[in-house]
C-alpha cells in the first residue's frame, strides 16, 4: 500500500474511534475552556490587559489540552497492545509516527478553532481582521507542539507512570515553538503590520520543520520493545 | 530450507537473562509447540521471531532470509497474542478491513467477510469488538492475523482466558484454517497444544529443555517430561 | 555462560590510573585557578569583590553545556549502536550536567543580585540555561521511572538529543522575544576576551580548564560506578541460573 494510503488509513482509524467515543475530543475542549474561565477569573482584565494576556492564556491552554489528547491517543494503542499489531504490518514506522500525528493535529486544531473565539468573547478583545494570520499561527504552532508531544507520547503506551511525565516533558521541549507562538500572536494582535510579523512566523517554519524531523528519525527507536 | 530458523538467539533485558544460546527450527507445514513456565522466555522468543524484538546476539531466518535486513519479510508473519489486537472501538468487520487494507489487499472486503464466515462471526461482524466475549475476540484475532494469508503463523498463549469449551472450539479453528502453514504456538495447557502440534518442545528459564522427537507425543509423556524439567506439575 | 566483568574495582600496578591522574591535575589546576581568581584577578571597577564569582559561574555554565554535548553524543551513539557503554556515558553526563547547571544558575543568581540589585532576570542566555536545567532533569526522572528493559534508556536518549538541539532554537526563541521588550539593564559580556584585561583573561580561562578536568573525572567515575554497578547484577544474575539448572530433576519449591 502507498505511503499516502497508509497514513490516511491511520488517521481513519483514529477519526472513526473518535468520533463514536468522543472522549478525546470533549475532554480536550472541556478542559480548554474551563481554564479559560479560570484565566478570566485570576485575571480579571481591563480590555487594554487582556489584549496583552490573551496571547499567553490561548497557548498555554493549548499546550495543556494537547497534553491531555496525546497521552489519550496512544492510551487507544495500548488497550489490546494494538501499537503491536501496527508494528507488524506498518513497514516504515515513521509512517505510525506521521498517522499519530496528523490525528493528533486534527485534534488540536479543533481545539484551537473553538478556543480562539471562546478567548476573544470571553476577554472582550475583537479579531475581526486578524482572523487570517490567526490561523495560520494558530496551525503553525499546534504542528510544532504536536510533532515533539507524539514522539514523546508514546510513552503512555508502556506504564501508567510515565503519563505524568507527559506534560512536564513537553512545555521545555515544546518552549520555541510556544515562545515564538505567543509573541507572533501577540504582534497581530497589537495590529502590527506584516513584516514585524514575519520574523516569527519564519521561526515557526522553521521549528515545526526541525522537530518533524528529528521526531521523524527517532520515533521508531521508541517503538522497540 | 526451514521455514523458521532462530540461531544462537540470547536476549537480556537488563541483567535479566531472558533467552540464553537457544537455537530452533520449524520446517515448512509444521506445527511446533512450546511449553515452559511462567518467565522461561515464550513470550519473547515468539516476538523476536517475529522480528518485534531485537536480540542481542543471534540470527532469525524466515525461510532463508533475515528479517532484519529486508522488513518487507514481516509480511510472511501472522501473529495472535494472548491481547486481541483488536481496537474494541471498532466493528469485527473494520477490524478486518483496516488490517487488510493496511497489508494492501485489494480484496479487503471479500477477504473480510470470507475471514469472518471462516470463524464464525458474520453474524456478528458488524457489532463492536467491545461486545465481545473472550472466545470470540480470540476467533476474530485469529482471522485477523491470517487476513494477508501468511505462510508463518506465530500464536503467544493464545489460550489464555479460554473455559474448556472456548478453548475446544479454538484448537479445532486452528486445525481448520492451518492449511499447509507454519505454525509455532507457545502454550501452558499442554493438552491443546499437544492436540494440534507435530513436535513439542520445553523452554525453561531461557533455554530448550527439552525436544521431543518428531511424531506425535501423547499428553501423557509430555507432562512427566514437563515435571521432570520444571520439577513441579505444570 | 560466561559473564566477563568490563570493569576493574581500581587500578592495577600495571595500567595507568587515568582517573586518578584527572583527578590530581583537575585539582592542582583548581588551587592554580582559585589563586588566580581570589588574589591574582584584578578588582573589578563596579562591582568590587562580589564580580570574582564571575570565575565560578562562567566555568560552571561551559561545563554545563559541554556534559550535555556529551549526553548529545552519546545519546546519538546509543540509539545507533544499542551498546550499553553509550547508554552509561549519556546518563553519567546527565547527573553531572545537571548538578554543574545547577551551580551555574545559582552562582549566577548570586552575581546578579550583586550586580543588578535583581535575582533574576529574563534575558537570552539565563532563560536558555534554565529550561536546559529543566531538560535534563526531566531525563533524570524519565531514567528513574525506570521501566521495561532498555525503553526507559531509549526515552532518555530521545530526550537527550531533542533537548540538546532545542537549547539554540529556545535561544532564538527568546532573542526574538526580547525584541519586544528589551532589557532595562546591558548585561556585560561574559564572553571570551572581549573587554576583559588579560589577567581576568588568564583567571576565567584556568578556571575553565579546572572545571572541564573536574568534570572530566566526575565523569569517568561515575561511569565507572556504573557499569560495576551493572557487573554486579550480572554476577547475581549468572549465580542464580546455572544453581538452576543443577537441581533441576527432583527439585522441589523456591523457584518462582
Amino acid at each position: 500500500m502507498s505511503t499516502l494510503g497508509v497514513v490516511r488509513l491511520l488517521v481513519w482509524k483514529d477519526l472513526i474511534l473518535e468520533l463514536r467515543s468522543r472522549e478525546i475530543l470533549t475532554a480536550m475542549t472541556v478542559f480548554a475552556m474551563l481554564v479559560a474561565v479560570m484565566f478570566n477569573f485570576a485575571f480579571s482584565p481591563s480590555a487594554q490587559d487582556a489584549r496583552r494576556l490573551l496571547p499567553g492564556m490561548l497557548w498555554i491552554t493549548l499546550a495543556f489540552a494537547s497534553t491531555l489528547g496525546l497521552s489519550r491517543s496512544f492510551v487507544l494503542e495500548r488497550d489490546q497492545q494494538c501499537l503491536e499489531a501496527l508494528r507488524l504490518s506498518v513497514l516504515d514506522p515513521g509512517l505510525i509516527y506521521a498517522g499519530k500525528l496528523l490525528s493528533n493535529l486534527l485534534a488540536l486544531l479543533v481545539v484551537g478553532a473553538l478556543l480562539l473565539p471562546a478567548l476573544a468573547v470571553i476577554a472582550g478583545v475583537p479579531l475581526g481582521p486578524q482572523l487570517g494570520p490567526l490561523a495560520a499561527v494558530l496551525a503553525l504552532g499546534s504542528v510544532g507542539l504536536v510533532a515533539v508531544g507524539t514522539v514523546f507520547s508514546v510513552m503512555s503506551v508502556s506504564t501508567r507512570s510515565r503519563e505524568v511525565l507527559l506534560p512536564i516533558l513537553l512545555l521545555p521541549l515544546a518552549a520555541p515553538v510556544l515562545i515564538s507562538a505567543v509573541r507572533a500572536t501577540l504582534t497581530i494582535l497589537a495590529g502590527r503590520p506584516w513584516a514585524d510579523i514575519l520574523p516569527g512566523v519564519r521561526l515557526l517554519v522553521a521549528f515545526d520543520a526541525i522537530f518533524l524531523t528529528v521526531g521523524y528519525l527517532v520515533f521508531e527507536h521508541l517503538l522497540e520493545e | 530450507m526451514q521455514a523458521v530458523a532462530l540461531q544462537n538467539i540470547t536476549k537480556s533485558f537488563g541483567p535479566i537473562r531472558a533467552l540464553d544460546e537457544v537455537s530452533l527450527t520449524v520446517a515448512r507445514g509444521e506445527t511446533l509447540a512450546v511449553f515452559g513456565p511462567n518467565g522461561a522466555g515464550k513470550t519473547t522468543l515468539l516476538k523476536i521471531a517475529a522480528t518485534l524484538i531485537r536480540p542481542n546476539s543471534g540470527r532469525v531466518l524466515l525461510f532463508g532470509d533475515d528479517p532484519l535486513r529486508r522488513p518487507a519479510l514481516r509480511a510472511l508473519i501472522g501473529f495472535v497474542s494472548h491481547h486481541s489486537y483488536l481496537y474494541p472501538g471498532l466493528t469485527a468487520r473494520e477490524n478486518l478491513l483496516f488490517a487488510a487494507r493496511l497489508y494492501g489487499r485489494r480484496d479487503a472486503p471479500a477477504r473480510a467477510a470470507a475471514l469472518l464466515d471462516a470463524v464464525g462471526l458474520t453474524g456478528r461482524a458488524d457489532d463492536l469488538v467491545r461486545t465481545f466475549s473472550r472466545g470470540m475476540t480470540q476467533r476474530l484475532s485469529i482471522a485477523r492475523a491470517l487476513v494477508h494469508d501468511p505462510p508463518i503463523l506465530l500464536l503467544d498463549e493464545p489460550y489464555t482466558g479460554l473455559d474448556r469449551a472456548a478453548a475446544g472450539a479454538f484448537t479445532a479453528l486452528l486445525r481448520a484454517m492451518r492449511g499447509s502453514r507454519t505454525v509455532v504456538l507457545t502454550t501452558h495447557s499442554i493438552e491443546q497444544g499437544v492436540a494440534l502440534a507435530d513436535r513439542v518442545v520445553i523452554l525453561v528459564d531461557g533455554a530448550v529443555a527439552y525436544e521431543a522427537a518428531n511424531g506425535a507425543q501423547d499428553a501423557v509423556a509430555v507432562e512427566r517430561a514437563y515435571a521432570a524439567c520444571v520439577g513441579a506439575p505444570a | 555462560m560466561a559473564t566477563t566483568v568490563t570493569e576493574r574495582a581500581g587500578p592495577t600496578s600495571r595500567t595507568v590510573d587515568w582517573r586518578g591522574l584527572l583527578v590530581g591535575a583537575g585539582g592542582l589546576i583548581g588551587v592554580l585557578g582559585l589563586y588566580l581568581a581570589l588574589l591574582y584577578a584584578p578588582e573589578e571597577a563596579t562591582m568590587s569583590h562580589a564580580q570574582r564569582i564571575f570565575y565560578v559561574h562562567v566555568p560552571a555554565a561551559w561545563t554545563g553545556f559541554l556534559a550535555f554535548a556529551v549526553v548529545f553524543a552519546a545519546s546519538i551513539g546509543f540509539l545507533w549502536t544499542r551498546r550499553r557503554a553509550f547508554d552509561l556515558a549519556a546518563h553519567a553526563s546527565t547527573e553531572i550536567g545537571v548538578v554543574f547547571t545547577t551551580l551555574a544558575i545559582l552562582s549566577g543568581a548570586v552575581w546578579g543580585r550583586s550586580a543588578w540589585g535583581t535575582w533574576w532576570t529574563w534575558d537570552p542566555r539565563l532563560t536558555t540555561t534554565f529550561m536546559l536545567w529543566f531538560i535534563y532533569v526531566v531525563v533524570l526522572m524519565v531514567r528513574a521511572a525506570g521501566g521495561s528493559g532498555g525503553q526507559s534508556a531509549r526515552f532518555a536518549a530521545a530526550l537527550g538529543i531533542i533537548g540538546f538541539l532545542d537549547i539554540p532554537l529556545i535561544h532564538l526563541s527568546v532573542v526574538w522575544w526580547r525584541s519586544l521588550h528589551p532589557l532595562p539593564v546591558v548585561v556585560r559580556p561574559e564572553g571570551f576576551g572581549s573587554g576583559l584585561p588579560p589577567e581576568m583573561l588568564t583567571a576565567l580561562l584556568v578556571n575553565v580548564a579546572a572545571f572541564t578536568a573536574l568534570y572530566a573525572a566526575l565523569f569517568s567515575i561515575r561511569r565507572a560506578q556504573m557499569a560495576a554497578q551493572d557487573a554486579l547484577a550480572a554476577l547475581r544474575e549468572a549465580a542464580r541460573r546455572p544453581a538452576m539448572r543443577r537441581d533441576r530433576p527432583g527439585m522441589e519449591e523456591g523457584k518462582r
